[in-house]
């Protein structure tokens, strides 16, 4: 089946009006007197956002939409004119670029500038370099900076909470009240937290079903649309709820059906290899990438892209009781402000409870938030549960760095190293 | 005084002995004693210097060591200083070593400390996550939460209690060592023939695998040396070096510029060992609070420090001014983040200003350098020709 001629389930165009409102919300904002929040997925504050009424605009998933729509390597281009290194993180590179292209978003519809900049720096040190580059593009704007700690012990600590929640009393709730010119109401955020918590115990359903043999979703390909409406903005509403209750009953009917995931060319119809993928996905070539994967039979039954906006497989949830505190935490439990053994303690039980075949990692050049440390983590796992692993490199929105027949080859090694594993195991068997 | 040269050879020696020979000396004289390495840049000495620790600076192996084992745990695209970190340990260079500190500098030294737990390196590894809020009954009191789990860790390992009699005493040592090193930033910067940049690279280095104390009689001896009219002046530009704060050049990068005809007055090289500016109070009944107070308001700028309050552009811009540089050399480690993502705003600020700049990047290990003297020398030509017809400064 052709692409164009995929079938749109319920849920997708659900998450397509959600996404079409926003940016048509944002077109408008300066008519309707919207405030713009510019900030990032990881640690995101969606529900403090919401609370004050103003409208997020996310710059690493346009710099991602822009990629997928093959606009990045004129946005890339054009920051490097300005002296931004061949070596930084392409998500940057691209969202300035698009705004020294006039600030066209992915839509095609030109995004207001943003009235105050609210960064959760969380387990990625670029995003403060980022803002203050945005920051000197927006001079006007508002920033504050909320300094999410590592979770370098393992752990979130009470000294590590209380210092979050003091910065939300002293820095960021007078500052989001100063721009916005709304009161901050606690009542409010506690409504907005029951959403939150719901599609949180959703999403978290949506992504234990590969646990089921052949696994109904692509957990990385397909859930990078997934975890959407969770991590654009929509977590706190009951828009976001009804989404994944959708997705969550569509879901259930392929596993009734007996049905594989579905893919750009339609349904998957042979589970021949379970994985986790560690990385974040291409984007410059998404289709092309996902299709290695599919036309080989591999379906991905859990990735730790799919936490980058928050951890939820692990039991902790936004609770409505705790605002602010459970605002601090959830900024703290996002994959990359795990440390390295939390991080291979997570991908090890997502490969143990999902049975998976195989380990694969996409190193990405330019996000060391993710990279740094991934080959470190490959030999741990290898050695700890002795599953074959695979190494790919490519890049987040820089189409330069994505080398499909070098990608393909080492795939197909890598797929043919798992056949012949399973054969074996088969003959053993016997 | 001895020979200032002997002096400078062994503090050559001192700063690059990958085995810490000194340090490890030093611990065994005495059974409660501690090494504590910590990375690049920043880290309070002050507190394990309290704790009966001698912290001791981990740059890498820079070019004297061949990175092998690392280039397995490291892809490509990565700076060199992990991965040659992880060489000297798995080569057993710490082996002695208590525990590891990690100062918040980057993605990638955030994760290595990851790394090291997992490998299982020391009795104890930390993440110092260095405060970004600028407030001290916020960012200041997790500082202090940051430091008293540090010393937590050294008394688990020695038993040490640390009071506030021995936090001041230590504070007032390194309140002197900051001094000695500004008096000499001071005198070079006017007489900067006095004392190459590459001997003082040596001296200042030494100065953090060694006891403060023996530092400071080092240097006490050095500051002697160049009040005195040594040396000979040669046509040479001041140049500001900025961006090497992590990763290290290697000696011959800096020995480069200086023969390209520049005099390096101020840098950001080895940057923790000056990054408060003045003294910290050493009398106090609460030291902690002292250090977090030294830290949010007289820091040095650093691309490691969230600065939208304070704008790293003008702060460099004051150092060129106060230093009567001719220029800035940006010398950034390859795949370094936080100085290359800073490099568009310092350049297009001093675009705006007016300020001569050039800008390259250098890993650790190398030892070729005619590209970099090329550029170095043209760089200094084109001040000493054109001096009198400064570029146009936009309003």
């Amino acid at each position: 089946m052709a692409p164009q001629d995929v079938i749109k389930e319920r849920s997708m165009i659900l998450q397509k009006e959600m996404i079409e409102g926003l940016f048509n919300d944002l077109e408008k904002a300066h008519e309707t007197g919207k405030k713009v929040c510019y900030t990032f997925v990881p640690g995101n504050l969606s529900e403090l956002i919401r609370t004050f009424d103003m409208l997020p605009v996310y710059p690493e998933i346009n710099a991602l939409q822009s990629a997928m729509r093959k606009k990045s390597a004129a946005y890339i281009k054009e920051a490097e004119r300005h002296a931004h290194s061949e070596d930084v993180c392409t998500y940057v590179k691209c969202d300035v670029g698009m705004l020294m292209k006039g600030n066209i978003g992915p839509t095609g519809q030109k995004l207001p500038p943003p009235d105050i900049l609210l960064l959760s720096y969380t387990g990625c040190f670029t995003f403060m370099k980022w803002f203050e580059t945005l920051k000197r593009e927006y001079p006007n704007a508002e920033v504050v900076m909320i300094h999410t700690p590592y979770q370098e012990g393992g752990k979130m600590t009470p000294e590590m909470i209380n210092y979050m929640v003091k910065q939300m009393h002293e820095e960021v709730i007078p500052k989001m009240e100063r721009v916005s010119g709304v009161k901050y109401d606690e009542n409010k955020l506690k409504k907005i937290l029951e959403f939150s918590k719901e599609a949180e115990d959703w999403i978290t359903k949506i992504f234990e079903t590969p646990k089921h043999k052949p696994s109904p979703i692509d957990a990385y390909f397909a859930g990078v649309y997934y975890i959407g409406p969770i991590n654009i903005g929509f977590r706190g509403t009951p828009e976001a709820v009804e989404y994944y209750k959708e997705l969550y009953s569509e879901i259930q009917e392929r596993i009734r059906l007996g049905l594989g995931p579905v893919t750009p060319e339609g349904e998957m119809k042979e589970e021949k290899f379970r994985l986790v993928v560690e990385g974040p996905p291409n984007w410059t070539s998404f289709r092309e990438f996902w299709k290695i994967f599919y036309d080989m039979g591999a379906v991905i039954v859990a990735s730790s892209y799919t936490k980058v906006g928050g951890v939820y497989d692990l039991g902790w949830r936004h609770d409505p009781e705790k605002p602010l505190q459970s605002l601090a935490e959830y900024c703290m439990n996002c994959y990359t402000n795990l440390n390295i053994p939390q991080r291979i303690d997570l991908l090890t039980k997502c490969i143990e409870e999902y049975q998976a075949d195989g380990y694969v990692t996409n190193s990405i050049k330019s996000c060391n938030s993710f990279s740094a440390g991934q080959l470190a983590m490959m030999r741990e796992i290898e050695d700890k549960l002795e599953i074959p692993v695979g190494f790919i490199e490519s890049d987040l929105v820089d189409p330069r760095y994505f080398s499909y027949s070098n990608i393909k080859n080492r795939l197909e090694s890598y797929f043919q190293m798992l056949s012949q594993r399973k054969m074996m195991e088969a003959e053993e068997a016997h | 005084m001895g020979d200032i040269n002997t002096l400078i050879s062994r503090c050559e020696e001192l700063a690059f002995d990958l085995n810490f020979t000194h340090a490890k000396e030093w611990k065994k004289a005495d059974a409660s004693r501690v090494i504590v390495g910590y990375m690049p840049i920043y880290f309070p000495r002050e507190i394990i210097h309290a704790a009966g620790g001698l912290p001791v600076a981990i740059f890498g192996g820079g070019d004297r060591k061949q990175i092998i084992k690392g280039d397995a745990y490291y892809q490509s695209y990565i700076c060199h200083i992990p991965r040659s970190i992880i060489d000297m340990a798995l080569d057993k260079h710490f082996d002695g070593f208590d525990g590891f500190l990690f100062p918040s500098i980057c993605d990638v030294l955030r994760n290595l400390s990851g790394i090291f737990r997992t490998k299982g390196f020391g009795k104890f590894v930390k993440y110092m996550d260095f405060p970004q809020n600028f407030l001290p009954e916020v960012g200041g009191v997790f500082y202090q939460d940051e430091m008293r789990h540090v010393l937590h860790y050294i008394k688990e390992i020695n038993g040490l209690e640390v009071t506030p009699e021995r936090l001041n005493h230590s504070i007032a040592l390194y309140n002197k060592n900051r001094s000695l090193i500004e008096f000499i930033y001071d005198i070079r910067e006017k007489y900067p023939w006095r004392l190459s940049m590459k001997d003082w690279y040596h001296i200042l280095r030494a100065g953090t695998v060694i006891p403060v104390e023996e530092h400071n009689e080092i240097l006490e001896q050095v500051a002697q040396y160049v009040k005195d009219n040594v040396g000979q002046r040669q046509d040479k530009v001041k140049v500001v070096l900025s961006g090497a704060f992590c990763e290290q050049p290697s000696v011959g990068l800096i020995r480069s510029v200086e023969e390209a005809g520049c005099y390096i007055v101020d840098d950001d090289l080895q940057l923790g060992s000056r990054m408060i500016i003045g003294d910290i109070d050493a009398n106090t009944n609460e030291p902690l609070a002292a250090i977090a107070h030294a830290y949010i308001y007289q820091s040095r700028y650093s691309s490691s420090i969230y600065d939208v309050e304070n704008p790293k552009e003008y702060r460099l811009a004051k150092i060129v001014e106060e230093r009567n540089a001719d220029g800035v050399i940006f010398a950034s480690a390859s795949f370094c983040d936080p100085s290359l993502l800073d490099a568009p705003i310092f350049q297009n600020a001093f675009d705006r200003m007016g300020i001569r700049y050039i800008a390259f990047q250098f890993s650790e290990n190398i030892n070729q350098f005619k590209v970099i003297k090329e550029q170095v020398g043209a760089f200094s030509d084109s001040i000493k020709l054109w001096e009198d017809e400064p570029m146009p400064v936009e309003s």
